[in-house]
């Protein structure tokens, strides 16, 4: 896609220039990182170094850095390993909580206005328990950008004897994380959401906590994951740990979605959590009468590439879970793009954009039949 | 064949250039561990980390198409080389993934009415300690026996199936001893049970033929970096009819059906897709090269050494693959010796533990016997004169190492090893 | 695992390999370890009319640590008194090869091994004192 413009960041950012250097030298070589021959010891290398960095990333020490997949599995992991402690999250976390916590019959918080957890509700389900609960609060939203009021949760959960879990997911390079400060008992990061390559991600711990793994076997990870560790994508997820902590994007990335956001503001939109902090790069943003997946199919047509909602949905017209729990109606939650932007976009692309949605929205939008791609 | 270690010698001849010597390159011989990426399976997968980056579950614009593309495209070649249809591969992180997938996967969701699994002593320890796990859980496991060669006696399995049964879960190709199970007759015994027949595959897609119809196969879990495709993926082929049921383990956005949720990762699905495809391509001619050079490995060693023991069966098995004992040499002590060579001793998994391999005590192998293997993996970068270089420091260093063993002086002696009153320690 | 070039260098050229007459007074034999477990070490001294260890052998099965450590307990008995050479402990082995933790074992091992040649010797000798038995 070399004539697009890629703004859907929170679903997945371009692999940053060393990931990509890390990521090359690492498919090029053999080994296992489990056989003591050098091919092997140089493959545990790639390994325990990502381990440093992606630890340095969240303030953590290594060996309480657990390699996974990717977050999807770090969350899962995180929650399975609640052992009896009753199951508190909010209303707007991924699916990957969500699920897992539906299924463990959890109590779901309610989520205020400005996309901020509720914490004074959180304060009554940890009344209600009446023993230390496991509670999982996202750190920052992938769908408006929310940043949620983390600490004084933990404060909260901590109180109560409980633990917190806090998925990072879409916090490196863009606001600051570290897991002590956050108060954070376990953390939940995927690799490529911060620059790295898909299929890697960590649960990151605080403190060595008991944690009941869900794939057993060859006792990787210090037997709390087991699975030959994917080596080449692990290094360029430290690789991109580095360049996130070292080299981040904040102030650029603000600067691009104000801007964004000013050239926005004569239309009849509504900025979804724009009353509260947010990441720096992601603006969700409902234009008055327009569903989100027509708008987000016009744009694409016209070489915008955004999303609705979250990407891991099934592709079924679905209103924003996220949206619906701060409290707005059907419709808006049917009429949100989330546009999330990344180092590599520019302010050009920016205006271009914000000339495009305000020609869609002052117009109907019309997709005949066959332009649809199939699904 | 242009091989990966063309590519890394490469930046070895940076690091010379920058003044240093360059380094000998140490031959590669431990395929079972895993293997080296396939250089045209790394060109495949290139562009998906750059070019067509996206989510592949982004449904609304055109760079999650072509990432989705990509996906399903792979995923046809993966059930193509097994004979399957393309919506019964579920793509995972991996084989231990995969396995755990299968076996917790199915009996969660009978448990209560089926509440036994069959399974082998010498399955990966991933299908060991998940029936382990299971075990806990309140599940009845039987654990079949192997014959000295490797192999299981399929009247023992016929007998272990019960109506409470729910799955049988048997290796196709052994990671230490590189054996094949019969696993069309393991089939036909399963179906005619009414039972879920699983094989954990990873060491035998793209090594030997194989087809879940002809062979009756349920679930089938695939390694990638098993077969020259990357590491961090791998695929459970799951039936669609007779339609096998079961339990996800990792929630979240319902991706592969609802069996695994998590962003898929479009570069490694796509490498996993084009390993296949080129082992299917080659696998014919690939199988008789490695079995010459293998043939030639072994007969080397036995001409020039004594009191070696192959463990396995030699003609139920993997070309690639050979699983020596020298006696009377300990094998981590003969592996320092042959520093050139990586090789292994026991499976790379639990090699950092010093217990005998598991595997080879279940075909009947002395404990002092297993303290003496090695486990020799050959594969497609593998060449002659790797083998010839091979096979002449082996027998060096078996034969300084018999000079300095206390063991092969008495067994020289004519003293019997078993006579003696050894020391637990 | 990595490991130290002081073993390495014991391992690619052990010092003492060999066997002494097991018949002869002056000689002692420990053998030590199981072959079931993965190490064997037979280690001999040969003891002078002064009392003192004037040769030593060693022969091994096990991984190279356990050679090395073999190796140098057969080069640091050397010239002891059997109550010097007792006073040899596993951790000063350990220390001097840099053994990582997995392979302590071999250390203890080589200990075991100096004491059960000088047991075997002293036996010999109905467990008189080095210097009476030597005459």
């Amino acid at each position: 896609m070399t004539n697009a413009i890629y703004m859907d960041a929170n679903a997945t950012t371009l692999s940053c220039a060393a990931a990509q250097a890390a990521l090359d030298a690492a498919l090029r070589m053999a080994g296992n990182p489990s056989s003591v021959h050098r091919f092997g010891r140089a493959a545990r290398a790639l390994v325990d170094r990502a381990r440093v960095q992606v630890a340095r990333l969240a303030g953590a020490t290594p060996e309480n850095v657990i390699f996974v997949s990717g977050g999807t599995e770090a969350n899962n992991l995180a929650l399975a390993g609640r052992g009896e402690r009753p199951l508190i999250v909010s209303g707007i976390e991924h699916d990957s909580v969500l699920k897992p916590a539906q299924l463990a019959g959890a109590r779901v918080l309610r989520v205020q206005r400005n996309g901020q957890v509720d914490v004074d509700d959180l304060a009554i389900a940890l009344r209600e328990t009446g023993r230390p609960a496991f509670v999982s609060i996202m750190l920052a939203n992938n769908e408006t950008g929310v940043i949620q009021p983390v600490r004084e949760a933990a404060d909260l959960v901590h109180e109560n004897g409980g633990l917190l879990h806090c998925d990072a997911s879409q916090a490196p390079g863009r606001i600051a994380l570290d897991i002590g400060e956050l108060g954070a008992d376990l953390l939940s990061l995927s690799a490529h959401k911060m620059g790295g390559v898909l299929g890697a991600g960590a649960l990151v711990l605080k403190n060595e906590i008991a944690i009941d793994p869900m794939l057993i076997g060859g006792g990787q990870e210090k037997f709390r994951r087991a699975g030959t560790e994917n080596a080449p994508a692990i290094a360029a997820f430290g690789a991109a740990a580095e360049e996130a902590r070292t080299n981040g994007h904040a102030e650029r990335l603000s600067a691009l979605r104000d801007r964004l956001e000013a050239r926005l503001a004569d239309l009849d939109i509504a900025i979804i959590g724009g009353g509260a902090p947010r990441l720096p790069n992601t603006a969700c943003v409902a234009v008055a009468g327009k569903s989100s997946e027509t708008l987000v199919m016009a744009l694409d047509l016209a070489g915008f590439a955004v999303s609705a909602g979250s990407a891991c949905s099934s592709g079924k017209a679905r209103p924003s879970h996220v949206v619906l729990a701060m409290g707005y109606d059907e419709e808006v939650a049917r009429s949100a793009i989330r546009i999330s932007l990344g180092w590599w976009n520019s302010e050009s692309e920016i205006d271009l954009l914000a000339a495009r949605l305000a020609d869609l929205a002052g117009r109907r939008v019309h997709i005949l039949p066959d332009m649809q791609p199939a699904a | 064949m242009k091989g990966v270690y063309e590519m890394s010698s490469l930046q070895e001849m940076k690091i010379a250039a920058d003044g240093q010597n360059r380094p000998k390159t140490p031959i590669y011989l431990d395929y079972q561990a895993t293997t080296p990426t396939d250089p045209r399976v790394v060109e495949a997968m290139l562009p998906y980390f750059t070019t067509h980056f996206g989510n592949p579950h982004s449904r609304n614009h055109s760079f999650g198409w072509e990432a989705e593309q990509g996906v399903e495209k792979a995923r046809a070649q993966v059930a193509s080389i097994i004979g399957a249809d393309e919506k019964e591969i579920i793509f995972t992180s991996g084989a231990t993934e995969s396995n755990n997938l299968a076996i917790k996967g199915v009996a969660h969701f009978y448990k209560g009415k089926k509440n036994h699994v069959i399974t082998v002593v010498t399955e990966h320890k991933c299908v060991l300690d998940s029936c382990r796990h299971l075990e806990l859980e309140g599940f009845e496991v039987t654990y079949l026996p192997v014959q000295q060669n490797g192999l299981i006696d399929l009247e023992k399995l016929k007998a272990a199936i019960r109506p409470d049964t729910c799955i049988v879960s048997v290796m196709a190709v052994n990671n230490e001893i590189g054996v094949i199970q019969p696993l069309a007759e393991i089939g036909k015994i399963c179906r005619a049970a009414k039972v879920y027949f699983h094989t954990d595959a990873a060491q035998a897609v793209g090594k030997i033929p194989l087809n879940v119809e002809e062979m009756n196969i349920d679930m089938m879990s695939i390694s990638g970096h098993k077969l020259y495709g990357p590491k961090g993926v791998g695929a459970l082929y799951v039936r669609r009819k007779p339609r096998v049921r079961l339990e996800a383990l990792i929630h979240g956005g319902g991706q592969e059906r609802g069996m695994r949720s998590g962003t898929l990762p479009t570069p490694l699905c796509v490498g996993l897709g084009e390993a296949c495809a080129i082992a299917q391509r080659e696998m014919g001619a690939e199988a008789e090269r490695l079995k010459a050079l293998r043939d030639r490995f072994y007969d080397k060693i036995r001409e020039q050494l004594p009191e070696v023991y192959l463990n396995g069966d030699l003609e139920s098995r993997i070309p690639g693959n050979l699983n020596l004992s020298f006696a009377y040499v300990e094998g981590e002590g003969l592996m320092m010796g042959i520093k050139d060579l990586a090789v292994s001793s026991g499976s790379a998994c639990t090699s950092a533990s010093l217990e005998p391999s598991y595997v080879l005590r279940a075909l009947g192998v002395e404990e002092e016997l297993a303290h003496t293997s090695l486990r020799i993996g050959l594969g497609r970068f593998t060449t002659e004169q790797d083998v010839d270089y091979a096979v002449e420091h082996i027998v060096q260093s078996v034969q300084r190492l018999r000079s300095m063993s206390p063991l092969w002086e008495m067994a020289q002696e004519g003293i019997d090893i078993k006579s003696i009153q050894w020391a637990e320690h | 695992m990595a490991y130290s070039e002081k073993l390495i260098e014991h391992y690619e050229n052990p010092r003492n390999v060999g066997t002494l007459d097991k018949g002869d007074t002056s000689v002692g034999t420990g053998l030590v370890g199981a072959p079931a477990c993965g190490d064997v070490m037979k280690l001999q001294i040969k003891v002078g009319p002064d009392g003192r260890i004037e040769d030593a052998k060693f022969k091994t099965f096990g991984c190279g640590s356990a050679i090395a450590s073999s190796s140098l307990a057969t080069e640091w008995v050397k010239g002891k008194t059997l109550d010097e050479a007792e006073q040899i402990k596993n951790t000063m082995i350990a220390q001097h090869l840099s053994l990582p933790p997995v392979k302590i074992h071999c250390s203890v091992l080589a200990e075991d091994a100096i004491k059960a040649a000088i047991r075997d010797y002293r036996e010999k000798h109905g467990n008189r004192p080095a210097e009476q038995a030597a005459e």
